[in-house]
């Protein structure tokens, strides 16, 4: 009940409030922006310490989703490492967890802008298409990237936002920032539609903008 | 030593003599600090050992640093001594140096600097951090530091008595002059300082402060003052220049208003608080130097020591929370030495009324009182350690041994231990992580036994995070069309308005459009009623000793002559139908209305301790079964409603009882997560958004609520944790209120009087009342959601 169904490019989909995509139709689980070893990154470049556990929190509520939802396949649509760096200075209980959850069914892994040149561009599965950064005239797509975000009584959440062309997930990553939904490039790509708010339950709004 | 004869002829040209504490600090071999009532020439006291120094010969390189809390003071200073300076043929420079100081000024200051800086405590931490520093420094004679008794009350002063003792390693025979006004305990200000000998000026006349006369008694409940506009009116009307303050920036607006309403005469009256834009108060002040205003309301924000020309009365309208404060808003008034001050009270309702009178005896005693931390923390932040460690390191290598020593010296790091040193060394360095190490990573390494930068470039983002003051986040509010900025409004007030929603900014009635770019755009709208009158603002609470003052009025039918006659009948009243709250006694009430049970609790803690009073007491209510609905929180009392009556309170009302609760609470509390983010920016693990960050958006900022809950999860007895844990007791929650109210009134009193007692009716009349949980945020937001839905015809 926490979940929230919804209809996208005539598919059946349902948001789950963790930030993650589920098909039901296909068994395909969703995600995108995940950002491992994002707090190693800012430490190596001499920016401030993070409390160092951000990669564990971002696997195991990978692990629980998997657990929930026991699916065919998992996509992950994306800025999977926070670099390559971060990537391959991931501790070694963290690697094996990693690999461990993508083995546990057939993974997909599309390649982000943070991901130096690992994972495939694009994913074409049953008619749509899975990609880092939606392609503006080319949907319709689901895609990652903008780490979305929106409002409701005051509170700001991770949200998917989900318009006409394009299906745009939150990040799915610990410590990641949000871009609001009103954001120029946000609103170029889902002019209207509804945004979908992480949290506890997954809470459908509706777009709207004045102006 | 006696004055220089040019400077005794200078001072005989102005038509002026020395004040004898003048001439005192003047002959001061040693660190001074003088207590001086405003308008008593402290600043020129504090210079005119300088300027007697730089006419004996030239100077090589920077004399003398001054430092106020206000950008706005250095710019005035620098008005005021270039008149002193140029008649007396020096020729030096004297140069400001904030915030607002252009880069090319500032790269040129670090090569050359002036003889006379007048600078921020921020930017004096930021020219410290830099490793030229010590020649910068290196001949400096004397430091000047104005306000001091500002400064002390928060972290800023704590960075500030770093940097002095730095300064004192830099420049060895360094002698400091501060500068106060009026305060409960000079003997704690000057230990704050690491000893200073304290030079008292003449306190002058006594003041001229009485209650304003109104046509019509105070309204029961509210704040506003409005009902008493036509009379402030008159009293302006016959004024050459008034002041009037109000506590809040919303109630400022709102009176603005109001006297508008009844400006009959068109005098020109302006506004001036923290929220309005820059240019729109530089404009205010201004005129008002000019002498084209004949009155400004205006919030705290002109509470500091700005000269203000002909101000010939202060109006106070509300409460003052605080008789210091009074005190030296009181002094803005005649702003002649000698001359007595005028003042007038307005009480904004009729429990303000007894406070008024508690308040205006307390002058008459001369009995002030400590705000905030207390009048001096005895103990500065360990945050602000953190963060000098930082800027330390971006001087260049520290020895931590000599650091430490350096840090002692510093009045309010006197009694701290090498092992608090140790853990925000470890921090800063570290992460300070119990579970996992940043083994490669480190922010600071430590190389032949001295502490550095591990990446130098580092060093840059450090320095824009330099600071203390973590003010709540807030947007600026512009015209739609173009325009000047308006004001600024909090981030959390924005996020509640939606398009069309009119609010108050600048004496003018807005209308909501949108929010583009971080920036509020808004048109204009003529309209007296504003949809939404309020923004939050933050709410003073009443300090201890004027409440003892207050509970000691009400308690003793004796003392009442000095009330009025409708205040008298309302406490009489009172005894008739309850029992009067008494010192010593916690004095509670039980009564039913329309169905509804109420207790009272008449604490006298304060608003933010009976606010957290409020929250912890329901909660063993909820737990007891008594199923509480609401309650709402005043200066002075706490009143809760809920669906069965409190039959016996003292079981609630233990301080073992409240602190079971505390703990569990304040994890998940709001105030906890704000302390949380404060504590986090000054030790330098979260970075201030930055303008040019904002409008990227994306990653740029991390929400410190997520880091504060993994923190939590993971490594609970970290020191980010417990330095929040201490702000939010000391501070917002104020439990240290409740602790002590618990204590000095243990005898607890609880009357179940037959319906609403009158010193209970204003309370159910108040605003603000807080719905208990139960509720809970998901709902909240779940309904909002399900009725946006609806209302844009797509099913939920």
């Amino acid at each position: 009940m926490a979940d929230h169904p919804f209809c996208f490019a005539g598919r059946d989909f349902v948001a789950r409030p963790s930030g993650a995509l589920y098909w039901p139709a296909e068994g395909m689980l969703i995600l995108s922006d995940l950002h491992l070893g994002k707090s190693q990154r800012m430490a190596r470049r001499g920016g401030t310490l993070l409390p160092p556990f951000e990669t564990r929190e971002t696997l195991d509520r990978l692990a629980a989703e998997i657990q929930a939802i026991r699916p065919a396949l998992l996509a992950l649509l994306g800025d999977i490492f926070d670099d390559d760096a971060a990537g391959q200075a991931l501790p070694a209980p963290e690697r094996a967890q990693f690999d461990s959850l993508l083995s546990t069914q057939q993974s997909f892994l599309v390649a982000g802008n943070h991901d130096g040149g690992s994972g495939a561009p694009l994913l074409r599965h049953s008619g749509l298409q899975l990609r880092h950064i939606a392609a503006p005239g080319q949907g319709p797509d689901i895609s990652g990237h903008y780490h979305p975000k929106a409002r409701i009584a005051g509170r700001s959440r991770a949200a998917f936002l989900v318009g006409r062309d394009h299906l745009i997930l939150p990040a799915f990553g610990h410590y990641t920032g949000g871009l609001r939904h009103d954001h120029p490039s946000l609103q170029a790509l889902v002019p209207n539609g509804i945004a979908i708010l992480t949290g506890q339950r997954a809470l459908a709004i509706p777009l709207r903008y004045t102006g | 030593m006696s004055l220089p004869e040019r400077i005794i002829d200078w001072f005989g040209r102005q038509g002026w003599e020395p004040h004898p504490h003048q001439l005192e600090l003047f002959k001061a071999q040693d660190d001074t600090l003088l207590i001086a009532p405003t308008g008593g020439g402290k600043t020129l006291a504090g210079f005119l050992p300088t300027l007697a120094d730089l006419m004996e010969g030239p100077h090589q390189g920077m004399h003398t640093v001054y430092v106020s809390p206000l950008k706005a003071l250095t710019h005035d200073i620098a008005r005021n001594l270039s008149r002193p300076v140029a008649d007396l043929g020096l020729d030096i420079r004297i140069e400001d140096r904030t915030g607002d100081t252009g880069a090319a000024r500032r790269a040129r200051q670090r090569v050359d600097p002036p003889q006379i800086l007048l600078t921020t405590p921020e930017s004096l931490a930021l020219m410290l951090s830099y490793p030229e520093a010590p020649r910068i420094f290196a001949n400096l004679k004397r430091v000047v530091i104005d306000e001091i008794h500002a400064l002390a009350e928060s972290k800023r002063g704590d960075q500030l008595m770093l940097g002095l003792a730095r300064l004192r390693n830099l420049a060895p025979g360094l002698q400091v002059a501060a500068l106060s006004a009026t305060v409960e305990d000079p003997g704690a200000l000057a230990e704050y300082l690491g000893g200073a000998r304290i030079v008292l000026a003449d306190p002058g006349p006594a003041p001229d402060i009485a209650m304003l006369d109104t046509a019509q008694p105070p309204p029961w409940a509210g704040g506003g003052g409005r009902y008493a506009a036509r009379d402030v009116m008159a009293a302006i009307e016959v004024a050459r220049l008034t002041l009037v303050f109000i506590n809040t920036r919303a109630q400022a607006e709102l009176f603005f208003q109001a006297l508008w309403d009844v400006n009959d005469r068109n005098l020109p009256i302006g506004l001036h608080h923290g929220s309005l834009s820059r240019e729109v108060r530089t404009r205010v002040e201004a005129a008002m130097a000019a002498g084209e205003l004949r009155a400004v309301v205006a919030t705290g924000s002109l509470d500091l020591g700005i000269d203000w020309g002909d101000v010939d009365l202060v109006i106070q309208v509300g409460a003052p929370k605080n008789v210091k404060r009074l005190v030296q808003r009181i002094g803005r008034a005649n702003h002649r030495y000698n001359a007595p001050s005028r003042a007038r009270i307005v009480p904004a309702n009729r429990f303000e009324v007894i406070e008024c009178t508690a308040a205006l005896q307390a002058v008459a005693a001369g009995d002030l009182d400590g705000e905030g931390r207390g009048p001096v923390a005895k103990w500065g932040g360990l945050d602000v350690l953190c963060q000098q460690i930082l800027l330390t390191a971006c001087a260049g290598p520290f020895d931590p041994a000599a650091l430490f020593a350096e840090f002692r010296s510093a009045g309010p790091y006197g009694a701290l231990s090498r092992a608090q040193f140790d853990d925000c060394l470890d921090f800063v360095a570290t992460g300070g992580y119990a579970l996992r190490a940043y083994d490669r990573w480190q922010r600071l390494v430590e190389r032949g036994g001295l502490w550095q930068l591990r990446d130098p470039r580092a060093a840059r983002m450090i320095r824009m995070n330099i600071g203390t003051i973590t003010d709540t986040e807030t947007l600026k509010v512009r015209r739609r069309h173009g325009g000047a900025p308006l004001g600024e409004i909090e981030e959390s007030f924005a996020a509640t308005l939606t398009a069309g929603d009119t609010f108050l900014i600048g004496g003018q009635t807005v209308r909501y459009d949108r929010l583009r770019d971080m920036v509020v755009e808004v048109t204009p709208k003529p309209s007296r009623s504003p949809k939404i009158a309020v923004f939050s603002g933050t709410k003073l609470a009443t300090s201890t000793q004027l409440s003892a003052r207050v509970l000691d009025l009400i308690g003793d039918p004796a003392k009442w002559a000095s009330l009025p006659g409708e205040t008298r009948d309302w406490l009489a009243l009172q005894r008739e139908i309850s029992v009067l709250p008494q010192p010593g006694t916690l004095t509670c009430e039980s009564f039913q209305r329309a169905g509804m049970h109420y207790f009272c609790a008449y604490s006298f803690a304060g608003r933010n301790a009976n606010q957290t009073l409020g929250l912890l007491l329901t909660r063993r209510m909820e737990e007891a079964g008594l199923g509480p609905l609401g309650f709402v929180a005043t200066d002075y009392a706490l009143l809760i409603w809920s669906m069965d009556p409190v039959t016996d309170p003292a079981p609630f009302l233990t301080s073992e009882s409240l602190h079971a609760g505390l703990e569990d609470w304040l994890a998940e509390n709001a105030v906890m997560k704000r302390s949380f983010r404060n504590v986090a920016t000054v030790a330098g693990l979260l970075h201030r958004n930055l303008p040019g960050q904002r409008k990227s958006g994306r990653q740029a900022t991390f929400s410190s609520d997520i880091i504060y809950d993994t923190l939590r999860r993971h490594d609970p007895e970290h020191l980010l944790l417990r330095l929040t844990r201490v702000e939010a007791m000391r501070g917002l929650v104020d439990f240290g209120r409740i602790e002590e109210m618990l204590a000095a009134r243990p005898l607890i009193v609880h009357a179940t009087p037959p319906h609403v007692t009158p010193l209970a009716a204003p309370l159910l009349l108040e605003v603000g009342k807080v719905p208990i949980a139960g509720l809970g945020e998901d709902r909240l937001m779940a309904e909002e959601a399900a009725r946006m839905m609806a209302e844009a015809g797509l099913a939920a």
